[in-house]
């Protein structure tokens, strides 16, 4: 497999630790703020081979997790209509609402359908014409321009019956966000890559420039890791803050043009409320009003009730990086992936999951 | 979800691609990477390219490991 | 309530909860792929069911499972299969043809396997109540007296061979569903293990534990046999046998091969001094040419599985929770 099987050679892992043990000398927290880079680092048990000087944080780059349960609970009544198909990423469909998930409406009769791609929702759109297919758009930067460009699609199929529900976030607003609440104190932001392949790296100059922080956009691979943090152990050690590429086959500081103009032609930013954060400025994707026929939010009369949080959990605080999974109290004992409390656990992505199955109880 | 993986554009038919990795194949839309070519590496995620990948540069990362691996050694 | 069905966790509760406590009796607490019993000779009895989906798949069909998937199950816990009875559920409407296809890979695993179906049973359900087939089955088969081979008996000190590579199935069958876009060259590895597990016994008297890695895959198989023996297990990512067409099958769909079905490999626990010359024997076999020495039991820890990864950092490798890949066997 070229391209992957190259840069899972673990015994080229040998230099870059070496290099970091010898850059980061000083105490340092590190934030990765991808829920890609967690699982990656939690599989790969990178830690086991970073200095102790170094500590690792998870941020909310989890969008299963940080999608709001007042949000998750409009898909569900959606999903609970009649001539209503729901078409959803696999990973939102055990994630637990104020009452109910998607897993559980299905169970009760609600037609919900787990896709790979929103281009999955459009084939099962066209294939069932007396059925509203609502996808539910989740997802950030990387997955938005797909959305986007299905809704494109759908226009130009005279499709009728393709809705999406966006619940769409933007990632630069909630990371000033959490910089600027001071609840964390960071040396280094380890910076999403694939986000980044769309946006490019310019947007995250502005943490460098006005908050001294250290960026490196990394890969995926326990290589690309070691390699980012490498270069912000060397950033450190220098005294300097500027943003840097690590991954430089996939992203460059402009970003992919051409999906960045088609997320913009039919997504406006807007006011979102994101799980452990509350309500956000621009920090979420709503479709144009050109494009409000396809708009599930304005072409459907749905009450999702009121919005519930269950008591003692603590993914709020896991997403803004302030808590560790082992400080909550139902990790493990009442929140486990078979019975979760909150998306953490259950979300492919999530924090929570990631050290409940590849970690020991105790890994901070 | 951010899951993307790099893969190979083994014919395209309009916007459509067909792609592979490994001897598994796929189809992929094109509409956000209208400037890929057959033979090219793509990012592929939920079901379209987000990015041509930029072979030289996987290469020259490749070689940084290598060269990093042999100046680190018995440090 | 679909969730329950798919190896993992959750139909171990069902089986704990349910069916153990309230039919309560020490052979069906065991909790081996076949019951073990004194019946006049030592018969091994087992029965299972298939809805896999599609009933056709690249490399088997769901005849073929199901003479092999039964077959297996007795061949684990050392016994030679000799009958089985097959029970069809028919859903109205499935064209004969594709019912003869099913019959004709039900004979020839049969032969190959040297097994004789003695018994069975068909029923015809209205459109929409079964989806095309569904088979169940039961299996007898003897086991020779003084042999114990248990998913209990994992001692420590003991090796752990894999007969294959992992995930074939599981992927042959998922590539084959609708609405799921990719496509592979890959076949299931659906195959009787009898034969192999012959030349492997005969090999050594020491051959503690077989268990084969069918739903939840080779991940949950080591958790069950970690649990059932008390024992932990530490086993080397690096030596899994894993084909490039399922490892890039599984990047594209998020999968991990570890938690993938297999329907033609076995897992066994090995005492040290004879796991070299069981390995011999195994490749020589023509479904034990992949075999490998994956790992190793030991003492502390009992119930859990840990890995080394490439890397040379160790991380704990969870059975399978939720449900990735319904009505794969």
């Amino acid at each position: 497999m070229k391209l992957v099987s190259e840069f899972r050679q673990h015994g080229l892992a040998d230099g870059l630790v070496r290099s970091i043990r010898q850059h980061a000398q000083k105490p340092a927290r590190f934030m990765e703020f991808c829920g890609g880079h967690t699982v990656s680092i939690m599989k790969s048990g990178l830690r086991q081979l970073l200095p102790p000087s170094l500590t690792l944080t998870s941020g909310p780059g989890c969008p299963v997790c940080v999608t709001d349960n007042t949000d998750l609970d409009k898909a569900i009544a959606l999903a609970s209509l009649p001539d209503v198909m729901v078409a959803s990423f696999g990973d939102m469909m055990r994630v637990p609402g104020s009452r109910s998930s998607l897993q559980e409406a299905k169970a009760a009769g609600a037609d919900v359908r787990v896709v790979y791609s929103p281009l999955d929702a459009l084939s099962l759109a066209k294939e069932n014409p007396d059925k509203s297919v609502i996808f539910l758009g989740i997802g950030f930067e990387t997955t938005a321009p797909t959305v986007a460009a299905s809704i494109l699609q759908a226009v130009e199929m005279e499709l009728k019956n393709y809705y999406v529900l966006s619940l769409h976030k933007l990632c630069p607003p909630v990371i000033k966000v959490l910089l600027d609440s001071g609840e964390v104190n960071l040396q280094g932001l380890i910076c999403p890559g694939h986000v980044s392949a769309v946006i490019g790296s310019s947007p995250w100059e502005f943490i460098a420039r006005d908050y001294g922080i250290p960026c490196v956009v990394s890969g995926f691979e326990p290589l690309d890791i070691l390699q980012c943090i490498d270069m912000l152990a060397r950033q450190m050690a220098d005294g300097e803050a500027r943003v840097e590429i690590a991954y430089r086959r996939g992203v460059t500081r402009e970003g992919n043009q051409t999906a960045i103009g088609i997320m913009e032609k039919v997504f406006a930013p807007a006011s979102a409320r994101w799980r452990g954060f509350g309500e956000v400025a621009a920090s979420g994707l709503k479709l144009r009003p050109e494009f409000a026929r396809l708009d599930a939010e304005a072409n459907f009369d749905f009450n999702p009730g009121p919005t519930a949080t269950p008591k003692g959990c603590l993914c709020g605080e896991v997403l803004r990086g302030v808590k560790s999974p082992g400080d909550c109290t139902l990790f493990r004992h009442v929140c486990t992936p078979e019975k979760p409390a909150g998306p953490c656990m259950v979300s492919a992505e999530g924090t929570c999951a990631a050290y409940y199955h590849y970690g020991e109880k105790d890994v901070r | 979800m951010c899951l993307a993986i790099p893969v190979r554009i083994k014919s395209i038919d309009g916007t459509d691609a067909e792609v592979e990795i490994g001897g598994t194949t796929r189809k992929t839309s094109l509409m956000l990477t209208p400037e890929a070519r057959v033979g090219d590496y793509v990012l592929l995620h939920a079901g379209y390219a987000i990015n041509i990948i930029d072979q030289a540069e996987a290469e020259e990362t490749l070689a940084i490991f290598a060269e990093m691996s042999k100046l680190m050694e018995g440090q | 309530m679909l969730a329950h069905g798919s190896g993992g966790k959750l139909a171990h509760d069902i089986i704990r909860n349910s069916f153990v406590s309230s039919l309560s009796n020490p052979v069906l607490a065991q909790l081996d792929d076949s019951a073990v019993i004194e019946a006049g000779g030592r018969l091994a009895f087992t029965t299972d069911s298939y809805v896999v989906q599609p009933i056709f798949f690249p490399g088997g069909d769901i005849g073929k499972l199901a003479v092999c998937g039964t077959i297996n199950d007795l061949t684990m816990v050392g016994a030679t299969p000799l009958y089985l009875s097959l029970a069809f559920i028919i859903e109205e409407g499935l064209p004969l043809n594709d019912l003869k296809k099913v019959v004709s890979s039900i004979k020839e695993a049969a032969k190959e396997a040297g097994v004789t179906v003695i018994t069975g049973d068909t029923k015809v359900v209205n459109r929409g109540t079964a989806d095309k087939l569904f088979i169940n089955t039961a299996g007898i088969g003897t086991v020779p007296a003084g042999l114990n081979v248990s998913g209990h008996n994992a001692r420590p000190g003991d090796r752990l061979i894999l007969s294959g590579t992992v995930g074939d199935h599981g992927i042959a069958v998922l590539s084959q569903r609708e609405g799921v876009n990719f496509a592979t060259e890959l076949n299931s590895d659906c195959a009787p293990l009898n034969g192999l597990v012959v030349e492997m016994l005969n090999t050594s008297d020491n051959i503690h534990c077989l268990r084969d890695p069918t739903r939840g895959g080779l991940a949950t198989t080591l958790n069950e046999i970690a649990e059932q023996s008390s024992v932990s297990l530490r086993i080397d990512e690096d030596k899994i046998p894993v084909r490039e067409e399922v490892a890039s099958a599984c990047e594209m769909l998020g999968l991990d091969p570890l938690y993938v079905a297999n329907e033609g490999k076995l897992i066994s626990a090995v005492a040290p001094e004879d796991a070299e010359k069981v390995l011999k024997q195994m490749k020589k076999h023509r479904y034990g040419r992949d075999a490998a020495i994956i790992g190793e039991v030991k003492e502390e820890n009992p119930g859990r599985v840990v890995m080394k990864t490439g890397l040379g950092t160790t991380r704990i490798i969870d059975m399978l929770v939720g449900e990735p890949l319904p009505r794969i066997c």
